[in-house]
């Protein structure tokens, strides 16, 4: 199910970005994920105050020479790995 | 154009054992651990970086549970590290690369110093996972320890029922563990129940759910006991059923489907029901390093058990020194040491050739196939345990069974 483009994600409890010999990753209980480009734009927005649309649109314009259908796609595809993993939290 | 595609690579799995009941998956009994299906650093011609510390911080435990994966022989007290030397240890670990911490034990909050340890991990960059029975836990403890650095809390449960969590553990301990919960609520900190399942409380998983979804847990974790030390002692009261394991999985796709988003289930069942061996630690050498609580670094949890094996001491040499270098975290990294089938097997970039520890207590020699693996010539004794185990009366479960307790060390 994909998140409602008008929620705001934040990381959940525990979930934390970090950095590992200049590499930034996204910390989570018992593993962690690397992060780079495209979707540390999308992990630095999760902040509790940018909504999906919001973040949408930013990357829209940061990725301008790709199509912006299938920038949506990915960045609703991405958030709901996230929130699978149970790394983020969506207010309403 | 893409910009973005979710790439495998990217996850790095850092605990010795993995889940995900859809993909076939085991664990390490006692610890955190996960071995990912994905393995980032398979075709790396250098060593790979250890990506996480399990710090057994003490032997000391106030329960005494009859799967309990330290070793036979315990560390007293005084053979305990200091704060210092963990302190060191770290921040070495930091540069080394690991990225992950767990505090583990016996019971790490036996430890007086461990919001001071908990403070030192995290200045040094690690991220902290804390594996406790919450008995020696109080509010004021637990809102020290969140405000040290702690990211997550993993509280163990020994069953959803106090009887059987009693029994397990050899203590009155289900109470407090239920209090905490509630505490929980109140403070930001990643909460995962860890359910050590098996023959007597395996019947129990949905009742375990059913605590899970009243607490502030994001994640579940139902690992099998894997036989080693005091579970191998007790392993003919402790293997489930072919019906019982079968029954769990099923209701445990069902529940991960239901949960999704919600609560994150991971599950280990138990490797002699497999047909691969599990990848422990994520292959010898390659991802995890355990320092015991005296501070010998071991490649896994029972390494101790295989002769002929020396390991060094944090108190003497790096820990990268020791993670390059030592006799102990040489010996089965790699491929060299593999015999047939392991040697020419498809396979054995993924699972490494399963559990050197097992191997030996299984084969009497650790370079074999882990016996459990369908392809091992040692796999017929796995097969007669599993048919003793399934047509015993005892497996009907009526009594308790006479338990081998882990005792607590001086």
């Amino acid at each position: 199910m994909p998140p409602e483009l008008n929620s705001r994600p934040h990381l959940a409890p525990g979930c934390r970005l970090g950095e590992s010999n200049q590499q930034r990753m996204l910390l989570m209980p018992v593993r962690a994920l690397r992060l780079n480009g495209p979707s540390l734009e999308i992990v630095e927005r999760c902040d509790g105050h940018h909504t999906v649309q919001q973040i949408i649109l930013d990357l829209q314009k940061i990725y301008s020479k790709a199509g912006p259908q299938k920038v949506e796609q990915d960045i609703l595809g991405y958030l709901a790995l996230l929130q699978k993993e149970r790394a983020l939290d969506f207010e309403l | 154009m893409a910009i973005l595609l979710f790439c495998k690579r990217n996850v790095l799995w850092i605990s010795s054992c993995s889940a995900g009941i859809l993909e076939a998956s085991f664990r390490f009994c006692g610890g955190p651990d996960r071995i990912g299906m994905t393995f980032l650093l398979t075709m790396t011609p250098t060593i790979p970086n250890p990506l996480a510390l399990i710090a057994e911080l003490t032997h000391r435990c106030p329960l005494h549970c009859v799967y309990c994966s330290n070793p036979l022989e315990l560390q007293s007290r005084t053979n305990e590290l200091s704060t210092e030397v963990w302190s060191r240890v770290f921040k070495e670990a930091a540069e080394a690369g690991v990225l992950q911490a767990n505090f583990t034990g016996g019971e790490p909050l036996a430890r007086l110093d461990i919001v001071d340890l908990v403070r030192a991990a995290r200045s040094a960059g690690l991220y902290i996972n804390l594996i406790t029975s919450g008995l020696p836990l109080d509010e004021t403890k637990l809102a020290a320890l969140v405000e040290a650095g702690l990211d997550h809390i993993q509280l163990s449960f020994q069953g959803a029922r106090e009887e059987t969590a009693n029994e397990i553990s050899g203590t009155k301990s289900h109470a407090q563990k239920l209090r905490v919960l509630e505490w929980l609520r109140r403070h930001r900190v990643a909460v995962t129940l860890n359910f050590v399942i098996h023959r007597r409380n395996i019947d129990q998983l949905e009742e375990m759910l059913a605590l899970t979804e009243s607490s502030c847990a994001t994640r579940i974790e139902f690992a099998n006991v894997q036989y080693y030390g005091w579970a191998f002692a007790n392993r003919e009261n402790l293997l489930p059923t072919r019906t019982q394991l079968n029954h769990s999985v099923e209701l445990l796709k069902r529940e991960q489907e239901r949960l999704r988003g919600k609560i994150r289930i991971e599950f280990v069942v138990p490797d002699y029901y497999a047909k691969y061996p599990k990848p422990c630690m994520g292959g010898w050498g390659r991802k995890l390093m355990l320092i015991t609580p005296s501070g010998d670094a071991l490649p896994c949890h029972a390494a101790q058990v295989i002769p002929g094996l020396s390991f060094q001491n944090v108190k003497d040499r790096s820990l990268r020194e020791i993670w390059e270098q030592s006799a102990a975290f040489q010996k089965f990294r790699g491929e060299d040491w593999m015999q047939q089938p392991c040697k020419t097997c498809d396979r054995r970039e993924q699972d490494f050739g399963g559990c050197r520890c097992q191997a030996l207590l299984l084969a009497g020699d650790a370079a074999a196939t882990d016996p459990v693996c369908s392809l091992a010539p040692l796999r017929p004794k796995v097969d007669g345990i599993l048919a003793a185990i399934n047509t015993a009366p005892s497996a009907q479960n009526f009594v308790q069974p006479s338990w081998l307790y882990r005792p607590n060390p001086a």
